[in-house]
């Protein structure tokens, strides 16, 4: 069997995404519409304004979906709103997992939190706060987790150099750029 | 002399005022005392630090302190084309990591669109692997554990037999810890002859001796006295908490990714899923000692399935191509050129791919922007929720030396929890 070049980058070979059952009642929240972007798994993403975080939740863990499983965070930097919180469930009689997001503006970024739905949001939404500086409000102990207590800036945001804070990347093809921290040359006399 | 005398005492001044600063004076009157566990405590299973609130030697508050082991995984990823952030997963839980492998593989497969692609070889060797992979672990998980509670041996039998499936690992891969081997579109290579031979001598010496390690501990009374009742859970704070893998299982709730939403064709396989009822550090021990019988039974299956053939998708914007196609046709030495230089561009999409760890469910959120390189890699470690319950199921009900048990029984590992 030799190998061939394939073309399955090709996007009309992907599998169609599954037909989303109507898991949120659109009267009782008319906020709530599915999210634009290609779902590759399947699963149904809903986007839900940051208001409506907590009383979604709540009804979705009321129609069955028990199992907390996830709370991360994107950041889309140049575009606004900037970034998003995205919310994993799992409904495990029927099998059926749901992704909700919530999208939160550059500029102070603040959603509800909800470990008063899920406990087990608690360090999830600690780790999101650490990592991207979106404050959960009313949450019981929002302090750093990974990083030390005293530090500065939010790591997984994009503009975070991945070199650290004080070391800016270094730009290709030159050793010592200027405005770099670190010992220099004396200048010449 | 003098000199001296006034040195210690400004020492002493100045330790008494340092720790008045940072709230950690202890008022010698009170009943409660507090201990600082870790993060270099040989029972904390790496550097997990815990504050303990004791009064007398029952537990009143018991407080988790992670990160002590961030790396920056997620970061990293970002920075990485698809094919050389599959090497960062090897990090994270490093005691499972072609399961870790295997989880990165199919949420870049689903992006991809070619999961339903994978040849069978690979399929199969993906499950077979996976399994090896989870006795192993467990291995270790029993060893510890019980060394912790006093019982050595177990530790001693536990890493002699864990070698032999090391020696596996270092057989395909080369490498015995962070070996890589499942990749998007396959396995990195094909299995080497004497593969079979080798595993299938391995589990039937592991079949004969697998009992003599319940054995070895369920026989005598202490170990009871020590697990039973201790750290117990219910079915619905199991779930408020995001709780996965046989900690859940151990309160009842048969979730398994393995059989709810099967990957890598598991559902060909014929296994059981071990349950328990109370959810204590005891039931736990026994899921996890009867999820190795199943583990057993699924890599003898997959022995006897295991077909001939390609290990990779035949494509070769994805794969490598082989050594004697770039020697003898243009086409894969450009392709080549072309995957190690640029990697490939699956289409903007995200996707939560989950597989069963050894800890629970492991997931991997992806986004991709079309670009050669993941726009968020988020892994979903299974200890960090399991972690979460360690203090409030045992705050006002247990004892001290109950938190060396309870953390054998979580079976966490840091390097997850922290990515």
């Amino acid at each position: 069997m030799t190998q061939t070049s394939g073309d399955t980058l090709n996007p009309e070979e992907m599998p169609a995404p599954a037909p989303t059952p109507s898991l949120i009642e659109e009267a009782r929240f008319p906020n709530v519409r599915p999210s634009p972007m290609r779902s590759a798994d399947g699963t149904p993403t809903f986007i839900v304004p940051a208001a409506e975080i907590v009383e979604v939740a709540q009804y979705l863990k009321e129609s069955g979906f028990t199992l907390f499983e996830d709370v991360t965070a994107v950041d889309w930097l140049p575009k606004e709103p900037r970034f998003q919180v995205v919310y994993h469930f799992l409904n495990l009689t029927a099998r059926q997992p749901i992704r909700l997001k919530v999208e939160l503006p550059g500029d102070k970024p603040s959603v509800p939190s909800i470990t008063g739905v899920f406990r087990g949001a608690n360090w999830f939404e600690r780790e999101v706060f650490d990592l991207f500086g979106i404050v959960f409000e009313n949450h019981p102990d929002l302090r750093r987790i990974q990083m030390p207590d005293d530090w500065e800036g939010h790591p997984l945001r994009k503009d975070y150099p991945i070199t650290g804070p004080r070391r800016p990347n270094l730009p290709s093809n030159e050793f010592r750029p200027e405005g770099r921290s670190g010992p220099t040359l004396p200048p010449a006399q | 002399m003098e000199d001296l005398q006034i040195k210690d005492r400004w020492l002493e001044d100045d330790e008494d005022q340092y720790l008045k600063d940072n709230n950690d004076y202890q008022d010698p009157s009170s009943e409660l005392m507090t201990i600082n566990m870790g993060p270099q405590h040989p029972s904390t299973h790496g550097v997990l630090r815990l504050v303990v609130t004791l009064r007398g030697e029952e537990v009143v508050k018991c407080e988790s302190v992670i990160g002590y082991l961030h790396t920056g995984i997620e970061k990293q990823g970002e920075t990485k084309t698809y094919n050389q952030a599959l090497t960062l997963t090897d990090r994270t839980d490093y005691l499972n990591p072609l399961i870790n492998n295997l989880n990165y593989s199919l949420a870049v497969e689903q992006l991809l669109g070619i999961t339903n692609k994978i040849p069978p070889r690979a399929q199969v060797a993906r499950v077979l692997l996976s399994e090896l992979q989870r006795i192993s672990s467990h291995l270790v998980w029993l060893g510890t554990h019980a060394m912790d509670l006093g019982a050595q041996s177990a530790f001693l039998y536990g890493m002699r037999d864990r070698e032999k499936i090391l020696d596996i690992f270092e057989m395909i891969s080369g490498v015995r810890l962070m070996t890589s081997f499942i990749m998007p579109g396959g396995l990195y290579a094909d299995l080497p002859p004497g593969f079979k031979e080798k595993v299938q001598e391995f589990i039937t010496y592991f079949k004969k001796i697998w009992p003599d390690y319940g054995k070895m501990l369920t026989k005598s009374e202490l170990w009871f006295e020590r697990t039973k009742g201790i750290c117990s859970m219910t079915q619905e704070e199991a779930l408020n908490w995001g709780v996965t893998g046989p900690v859940l299982r151990s309160t009842g709730i048969p979730y398994d990714v393995r059989k709810v939403f099967p990957y890598s064709g598991y559902e060909t396989y014929d296994f059981e899923v071990p349950t328990g009822t109370n959810g204590d550090v005891y039931d736990r021990f026994m899921v996890r000692m009867l999820e190795v019988n199943q583990s057993i039974r699924i890599v003898e299956q997959a022995l006897e399935k295991l077909p001939d053939g390609e290990w990779q998708v035949n494509d070769l914007k994805i794969v490598p191509p082989k050594k004697y196609q770039i020697a003898v046709t243009m086409e894969s030495l450009i392709h080549h050129f072309k995957l190690y230089t640029e990697g490939y561009k699956p289409v903007t999409g995200e996707v939560y791919s989950r597989v069963e760890s050894a800890r629970g469910e492991l997931a991997c959120y992806m986004v991709s922007n079309g670009t050669n390189k993941p726009y968020r890699m988020h892994l979903r470690g299974p200890s960090l929720a399991n972690l979460q319950t360690l203090g409030p199921t045992l705050e006002g009900r247990a004892m001290f030396a109950d938190i060396v048990a309870a953390i054998g029984s979580i079976d966490i590992i840091l390097g997850e929890v922290d990515r």
